[in-house]
């Protein structure tokens, strides 16, 4: 009897080890196969150079007009979902009745459980006509419209934790307030938000980077032409959408084109990992207890 | 105008914006649903849905890629439960507090936040390369086990963490050992939660696409798979390959698979929101 509770413990214990393996698996094929890119390439070159070309004759690997793209994306989805994500927290948490609540959230709800792709046939097909009959000179790929769509997406995200946030403020902080004779609103945005400030950066940090690693309403709506610009009107690509470009056609390993994927999904990684650690630690550090 | 009342407007103000606000939410769905099913419900027929992959858009069907879907999550479901469900029992009733234990939390957090096309450069290298398993449907299943584990992982926990002290003591009490209160009470008892999560994790896994791509899965599959080491497509890929082509009638393909795939996604979703406001009834501690 011993021995068997033993080897539940170990192969229990296996299981917990394979979410290990899978971060040192990550980090090790990626920091691998960057470092055989940046043999060829010199970091200065990935760093500072504006132009991304490897799949041309004329080879170039700045990162910069990739990461341009992705911080324009996503940029624009935080525009979109922040003032919604927000606001629709606080008029659930101190405006709405409880039954619309009741409603609404699992409502929202279904806007995160929508699969990526089927936003990007949303963006391609439905947002960028739209809004070529305001804007004629949006091209028919632009930053623009995956944008918007992403930030309708990373709404229920936002609105969710901020509510989250907005809840665990205490009963008495909400009451001293009301009972000075302050309105809803006076309530919620001198009272609640500062209090709940952490949580909402937190909701908002992951909001970011959830946006910069979407993949494919951008590689549906947004183009693959690599340029150095925030002009959200005209065809970019980001670094989601370069891997999936190179995937999707026949790149021998061992290549320098192979390689730009894993130096492309480095700086990708470490731009996420830094958004969640620095959430997580906010997290820790300034979350509030009230007694 | 005195200042309660300038106050009173702000609020007043502020209620209607809001409404305005969480209105557009419900509504981009509503509306953006409507778009789809207005594209594509008049291109579902028996021929869509039995045709393979062709040329012509009148002649297309999903056939392969529907198939593609299943053999995903039959096989994403065998590899990841029992290793996601394990490593949550492990954690909650082994692990105890220590280092080890925070390590192991930090890390679990942090995957659940990897962007998932990460995991596809991951599964190229280890599963199709390392392993030998190329673009197949093995490989692809092994991918997205790893992508979905952290969120079983922490399904498992939190509701064996819901489970009252006291039905761990009887159970000790009655000279059950530790693996035997797991399997005997525990378990049975968080059994709502978990399924909740799994469910819900198996429904993104059928809606992930560029990591498969990353791994190697095809664009165009003029076959149905039959065995896990076949080359395969899924239904998001097959949905992504038809929106990028230019001829008009692709799109309306794409449309009907959506409304095939999102049906497919939200019956997943309804099951486990059923099964966990079924659960939360019965069970009172």
């Amino acid at each position: 009897m011993r021995k068997r509770e033993k080897i539940i413990k170990v192969l229990l214990l296996a299981c917990g080890v394979v979410s290990v393996l899978t971060t040192f698996g990550i980090i090790w094929i990626l920091l691998s196969e960057a470092s055989v890119f940046f043999k060829t390439v010199s970091i200065k070159e990935f760093l500072t150079s504006d132009q991304w070309t490897p799949l041309f004759a004329d080879k170039h690997f700045g990162i910069l007009p990739l990461l341009a793209g992705t911080v324009l994306t996503s940029g624009i989805a935080i525009l979109v979902a922040l003032p919604f994500g927000l606001t629709i927290a606080i008029y659930l948490n101190e405006y709405a009745p409880k039954q619309l609540r009741k409603v609404v959230k699992p409502m929202l709800e279904i806007l995160a459980a929508v699969p990526t792709v089927v936003y990007g046939y949303f963006a391609l097909t439905f947002v960028t006509p739209l809004m070529q009959t305001v804007l004629p000179s949006l091209s028919g790929f632009n930053a623009l419209s995956p944008g918007i769509v992403m930030g309708i997406m990373i709404i229920p995200l936002i609105s969710s934790l901020s509510e989250d946030a907005l809840y665990a403020v205490p009963k008495s902080l909400r009451e001293a307030s009301y009972g000075m004779g302050a309105t809803r609103f006076q309530t919620a945005f001198r009272v609640l938000v500062p209090a709940a400030l952490s949580g909402i950066t937190v909701s908002v940090l992951l909001a970011i980077s959830r946006a910069m690693g979407e993949t494919m309403i951008v590689a549906i709506a947004a183009g693959q032409q690599p340029r150095l610009t925030f002009d959200p009107t005209v065809p970019i690509e980001t670094i989601t959408t370069y891997i999936v470009q190179v995937s999707m056609g026949d790149v021998e390993r061992g290549t320098i084109e192979y390689q730009t994927i894993f130096a492309a999904g480095l700086a990708l990684f470490g731009l996420t990992f830094l958004l969640n650690n620095i959430s997580f630690w906010i997290k820790k550090k300034f979350t509030r207890k009230y007694e | 105008m005195s200042k309660y009342n300038r106050n009173y407007i702000v609020d007043k103000t502020f209620q209607w914006f809001a409404i305005f606000c969480t209105a557009f939410g419900v509504l981009s769905l509503l509306l953006f649903l409507g778009n789809i099913c207005f594209d594509g419900i008049g291109r579902i027929n028996w021929q869509f849905m039995t045709s393979l992959p062709s040329r012509l858009p009148e002649k297309a069907g999903i056939i392969s890629a529907f198939v593609g879907t299943l053999w995903i999550l039959v096989l994403t479901a065998i590899i990841a439960v029992p290793v996601g469900v394990g490593a949550g029992i492990y954690l909650e009733e082994y692990a105890g507090k220590s280092r080890l234990f925070d390590f192991f939390e930090i890390n679990i957090t942090n995957l659940a936040g990897v962007p998932s096309i990460i995991y596809g450069l991951l599964g190229l290298e280890v599963f199709a390369r390392l392993m030998n398993m190329g673009g197949s449907i093995l490989a692809g299943a092994c991918t997205l086990s790893l992508l979905i584990l952290p969120v079983i992982i922490v399904a498992t926990r939190e509701s064996l963490k819901a489970v009252p002290k006291s039905l761990r003591e009887a159970s000790f009490a009655l000279g059950a050992t530790k693996w035997q209160t797991i399997r005997m009470q525990l378990l049975p008892a968080a059994s709502g939660g978990i399924v909740t999560g799994i469910i819900l994790s198996l429904a993104r896994a059928i809606g992930e696409t560029a990591p498969l791509i990353v791994v190697g899965a095809l664009a165009y599959v003029p076959f149905v798979p039959t065995s896990p080491t076949d080359e395969f497509t899924v239904m998001p890929i097959q949905i992504f390959n038809w929106i990028s082509r230019p001829q008009k009638g692709f799109a309306i393909d794409a449309a009907a698979a959506i409304i095939i795939l999102l049906l497919i996604t939200f019956v997943m979703n309804g099951i486990a929101l059923y099964y966990r406001n079924k659960w939360q009834k019965k069970v009172k501690w």
